[in-house]
């Protein structure tokens, strides 16, 4: 149940962030985020909700780990 | 380095390191489902064995507090919003899902927003939703509570049954008939809370422990860092995840607990009553908690029969040593809530062994 996913923001209104969560567009709320984010920065996600704002570097770490462990299927 | 290759560096590494028999448990179902999925269990030296911890939210919700929901989803003119996992949990007597077979207005949301949503459509209705989960979750439900609060919705209020991890934790590395020698900590509840409250681990009880993500890999590298404090004589809080998790954990998210929640002594099903392990609201936030707007029941714990759920959560059996499991017991027609939650044990066991082909019962 604990599982978070690491997306891009596309998009900041108020309280919510639209954002690419592994190819799809989601709508996600912020106001869990200290710090103040912006388009192209990555976020955790878990239910609905950025958890924390993520190192690019790190985020694209996770994104291509999950990516090598789908195409591959080697799990 | 492929995958492949990177797993077998650290194979060899946990090979080397293995030695005296060392016990691991790994706290978070979502480490229990890649553990089961990946076949790691069956790579490592016989000397280190993984055992599955109570981190799957569902399962260790006591059947008294199912109990108390499904009266609450058979109330009239109440909408009881919930995450897909609680729908098949089995209370003492029936489920939600069978609940809502019989008319109970019972609905699946991935985000408590999806719940604010329902009440905002359902002015003449009373929204509750279903607070289970733990560090990771609590804060969403948190910031419903005061998103109610600013848009007025009086008709949205939890129903609080949410579990904190460390207090459970302090119980099983005292449990000797557990005897855990390091433990694997549940990545996203640390992403959180940060790693001070798993300090006591190691700086009262001297055992390692390691903060670990959710692939292969990373477990393998878990184990190989626990061995390696073994090896170094040391016991700390290391963190593996570090692409996620920071030491301070996340601060905000953190404080929202703190600011809507208070900790209360909770049962955890199977485990029995664990002191300041649960929260309830706080009593500035009672027009949203469902326990003082309904007259809930207060039923008593149910054990059922034969079902070795709460020794599973205790890590003190494995899946496979229940009479139940894979015969009376399946996904499709679940005993214990072991079998019920994806991130069950049992329902991980049951799920990955069968499509390995080995023999689960």
């Amino acid at each position: 149940m604990c599982l978070a996913i690491p997306a891009k923001v596309i998009n900041i209104v108020e309280h919510s962030a639209e954002v690419d969560l592994m190819g799809n567009s989601r709508q996600v709320n912020i106001d869990l985020v200290a710090d103040i984010l912006k388009p192209g920065d990555y976020v955790l996600v878990h239910a609905g909700f950025a958890l924390e704002r993520l190192d690019e570097s790190t985020a694209q770490e996770t994104l291509a780990l999950l990516e090598e462990v789908a195409a591959k299927g080697e799990y | 380095m492929s995958i492949k290759g990177k797993a077998e560096e650290l194979l060899a590494g946990i090979r080397q390191l293995s030695g005296e028999p060392f016990k691991i448990m790994e706290v978070c179902g979502s480490h229990t489902v890649a553990i089961a999925k990946s076949g790691i269990r069956e790579l490592l030296p016989e000397s280190v064995q993984l055992v599955s911890g109570p981190g799957c939210p569902v399962c260790v919700t006591d059947n008294s507090d199912i109990d108390r929901f499904l009266s609450l989803a058979q109330t009239p003119g109440v909408i009881v919003a919930t995450f897909g996992d609680m729908l098949r949990v089995p209370g003492s007597k029936t489920s939600l899902q069978a609940v809502r077979a019989e008319g109970a207005d019972v609905r699946v949301v991935y985000s408590t927003l999806d719940a604010l949503e329902i009440s905002r459509q359902n002015p003449d209705k009373e929204v509750v939703f279903l607070g289970v989960g733990f560090e990771t979750t609590i804060p969403t439900v948190a910031v419903s509570v005061e998103i109610a609060e600013r848009e007025h919705l009086s008709n949205y209020s939890i129903l609080s049954m949410h579990k904190l991890v460390p207090p459970v934790l302090e119980l099983l590395v005292t449990d000797p008939e557990v005897g855990l020698d390091g433990f694997i900590n549940p990545g996203h509840v640390c992403s959180v809370l940060g790693t001070a409250p798993f300090e006591f681990i190691a700086g009262k009880y001297q055992k390692p422990s390691v903060v670990a993500g959710f692939e292969a890999l990373d477990i393998l590298e878990a184990i190989w860092m626990l061995l390696r404090q073994r090896q170094e004589k040391r016991a700390a809080v290391e963190i593996q995840y570090s692409r996620v998790v920071k030491p301070e954990g996340s601060p905000k998210a953190a404080e929202y607990i703190s600011r809507y929640f208070e900790p209360v002594d909770a049962v955890w099903r199977g485990i029995g009553r664990v002191p300041q392990s649960g929260l309830r609201l706080k009593a500035q936030y009672r027009l949203f908690d469902a326990e003082m707007k309904f007259d809930l029941p207060k039923p008593k714990s149910v054990n059922t029969p034969g079902c070795l759920c709460g020794e599973i959560l205790k890590g003190r059996r494995h899946p496979f040593n229940c009479r139940l499991f894979g015969k009376a017991c399946t996904p499709l027609q679940p005993v214990g809530p072991c079998m019920v939650s994806s991130e069950g044990s049992c329902a991980a066991y049951y799920r990955y062994s069968q499509r390995r082909g080995m023999s689960a019962v």
